[in-house]
């Protein structure tokens, strides 16, 4: 089954400029159905041999498109995602980095009771090893099988995913859920789904300093989790006060450090890899039946 | 971005929160005249850095004459002001804000912030004013009232009553938090901030409210479309690597080690600290090359990085997704050679096009010491490292 995407997804992109061109067409060499694009003012055109449609309605009524992945430019990505939800999409990940947090924020609040599934934004997108990549991941370090991965980096997830594969433990997804301070799906929503999940057998989540959502993770997993959960926590020793790369990386008043959040993982029963170059080697340990 | 208590204070009276009468000062002659030019009895001059704990810091003073104004403005002028928040190096003070004085009856706590875990926007409010919040919360946390606010609704009357009423202030003066409250509101809003923090919020003798400090920090993500917030930016206050650093799109954070770093993607980056401490070494900083990490970039953050006199190994971590390792590579080599890069560099390339690029940097005859995995590259990194030393 694996989570979010596979091989029936329908996948519009959103923003037909260079980077969505050129992702576009890596998806589709990967054998994920991309079936349109979106680019206003491009209605009609044929890029990269998808149609492209001035709408994300009419692309879904053309198409039947169910995904989209956003590549739209800050100042309108959030216009973008709530385009998405209303014209009826259930997955959309959106890769655009830089969005006002206060645009995302009314955004979010809009998608209250809306069943679109937001992944990111600030995120490097979806991929269900040889089935579809939805964003930016270079699926070809991915490879099937039963770990779910779930992480607010996008580089740190192709590395913790390539020390799996070259362990020869495989994935059932892999999500990227991004970097910003308001995201759409969190990690406890990606945990709720890999629990729910009969092919995922373990779980590898990646967090960062700031905010509180690896903590808040930590409780779901002690309630919830039957699954063995394995984490690495980057920013062990950033300075405080200061933004690491990510609008949402910072310790501020004292809150969001990652010593806190290995502490409360590690009471829920995590097992947390101190150093960012065992992570493969923690799940292989803390889930021996799945090492290949 | 942060801005100055002088231009928060400007912004704040803008959207109808009531602040003192002040002036700015770069003399103590303008400090002398500024004082002369408000005529109230007691003045007060405060340091303007990005940075709080002033007061204990010796950064501000009272005057009771324009003389006295001037004499603790030469005091405070030029002074290196140490803090709690300034960092070990201190900041040195280039301006003061002259203010009038207030009669002071009781201090409170204000402030508006994005709630992340409840994905709101939250209005703070504490007894406790002039205090650090993170303090009160931890000793005193009955003492903090916390109202959540529908960003897509906006700010209503119930949520400033239950702040007022819940701070103690009488009907008289919950009327007048109405427009306080709602100012700050509307300015946070309006001007995309990520923090507007009242700290402390007087309650005069004569029993109306005024904010005696105002802190104001903005979302960078916003400043497109705020051209007067940008605007107030003062490049004085950054570290002088971290602007160099924005203007080329870098994200770079200095720090105190000895091993230079490249890296693309933020997590990846902050691994990668953690990787050379866990090896035993220490990062001398943060660079995330970004997405579109190219040749020109690559010689970009190398200037960065060596600009650093603590560098004495670099360690370059790249995991190919949208960047490809053989245009990193290409930057490699022509930056080590351009710059004629003297420290040991350990390159560890992965992902996309990395055995081409692998191949550029062995047929270069400068001294590359390859690594192939994230804990190897560490490793390599910290011994260099030492062997420089």
């Amino acid at each position: 089954m694996t989570i979010l995407c596979d091989k029936n997804t329908k996948l519009l992109v959103q923003g037909m400029g260079r980077m969505g061109q050129f992702h576009a067409k890596l998806s589709i060499e990967y054998g994920t159905q991309v079936v349109g694009g979106v680019a206003p003012g491009k209605g009609g055109q044929t890029i990269e041999g998808i149609p492209v449609f001035d709408t994300v309605y009419e692309a879904v009524r053309e198409t039947g498109a169910d995904a989209s992945v956003i590549f739209v430019p800050p100042p309108g990505a959030a216009d973008a995602i709530l385009e998405a939800a209303d014209a009826g999409i259930v997955l959309a990940a959106c890769i655009t980095e830089g969005i006002p947090a206060l645009d995302m924020l009314r955004a979010k609040h809009s998608l209250r009771g809306n069943p679109m599934r937001l992944i990111g934004p600030n995120c490097p997108g979806v991929v269900t090893p040889g089935q579809c990549r939805i964003g930016i991941m270079p699926a070809q370090i991915t490879r099937p099988g039963p770990v779910g991965v779930v992480s607010r980096s996008g580089t740190l997830t192709y590395e913790a995913v390539d020390q799996l594969s070259r362990l020869g433990i495989g994935q059932s997804t892999c999500v990227g859920i991004g970097g910003d301070p308001v995201i759409g799906t969190t990690f406890t929503d990606a945990l709720a789904l890999f629990e729910a999940d009969p092919e995922t057998k373990a779980v590898v989540m990646i967090g960062e300093i700031g905010g509180n959502a690896e903590e808040t993770a930590a409780e779901y997993v002690k309630q919830h989790m039957s699954k063995p959960v394995v984490a690495f926590i980057a920013g062990q020793n950033a300075p405080p006060g200061k933004r690491m790369g990510h609008a949402g990386a910072i310790i501020a008043g004292g809150k969001g450090r990652a010593s806190d959040k290995i502490a409360a993982l590690e009471a829920a029963g995590v097992a947390v890899s101190r150093s960012p170059a065992e992570i493969g080697e923690t799940l292989a340990k803390h889930a021996p039946s799945l090492a290949g | 971005m942060n801005i100055h208590e002088y231009q928060a204070k400007a912004l704040l009276r803008d959207f109808g929160v009531a602040v003192p009468e002040g002036r700015l000062a770069t003399t103590p002659a303008e400090a002398e005249e500024a004082a002369r030019a408000l005529g109230s009895k007691v003045m007060v001059v405060k340091a303007q850095v990005h940075a709080g704990g002033r007061g204990k810091a010796g950064g501000i003073k009272l005057a009771k004459s324009p003389s006295e104004a001037k004499q603790v403005a030469s005091e405070i002028l030029g002074m290196t002001l140490h803090s709690p928040q300034t960092g070990p190096e201190g900041k040195v003070v280039r301006k003061v804000y002259v203010e009038e004085g207030s009669a002071i009856a009781d201090e409170l706590y204000l402030a508006i912030v994005l709630d992340r875990a409840a994905e709101e926007l939250a209005i703070i409010a504490s007894t406790e004013g002039g205090m650090e919040i993170e303090e009160v919360a931890e000793r005193s946390p009955e003492k903090i009232v916390t109202v959540h606010v529908d960003p897509n609704l906006g700010i209503q009357g119930y949520h400033v009553r239950r702040v007022g009423f819940g701070l103690g202030l009488t009907a008289d003066q919950v009327k007048q938090l109405d427009a306080f409250l709602g100012g700050l509101y509307r300015l946070f809003v309006a001007k995309d901030a990520s923090l507007a923090e009242i700290n402390p919020l007087v309650v005069t003798e004569e029993g109306d409210l005024v904010a005696l400090d105002g802190k104001l920090n903005f979302d960078d993500n916003a400043l497109y479309r705020h051209p007067d917030i940008a605007a107030l930016h003062d490049p004085e206050e950054e570290d002088p690597r971290e602007l160099e650093a924005k203007k080329i799109d870098l994200a770079y954070v200095g720090l105190d080690g000895d091993i230079g770093c490249m890296v693309n993607g933020a997590g990846l980056a902050m691994a990668t600290l953690d990787m050379i401490q866990v090896c035993g070494g220490s990062p001398a900083n943060f660079l995330d090359a970004g997405g579109g990490a190219d040749k020109e970039k690559v010689k970009e953050a190398f200037k960065l990085i060596l600009r650093d006199p603590n560098v004495k190994a670099i360690l370059v971590n790249i995991f190919g997704g949208i960047v490809r390792c053989d245009l990193i590579a290409e930057g490699v080599v022509a930056a080590a050679d351009e710059l004629s890069v003297q420290v040991p560099l350990v390159v560890r390339l992965q992902g996309t096009n990395a055995a081409e690029g692998r191949a550029i940097l062995a047929k270069s005859d400068l001294n590359i010491t390859p690594a192939e995995t994230l804990g190897e590259a560490g490793e390599k990194a910290v011994a260099a490292a030492r062997s420089a030393a």
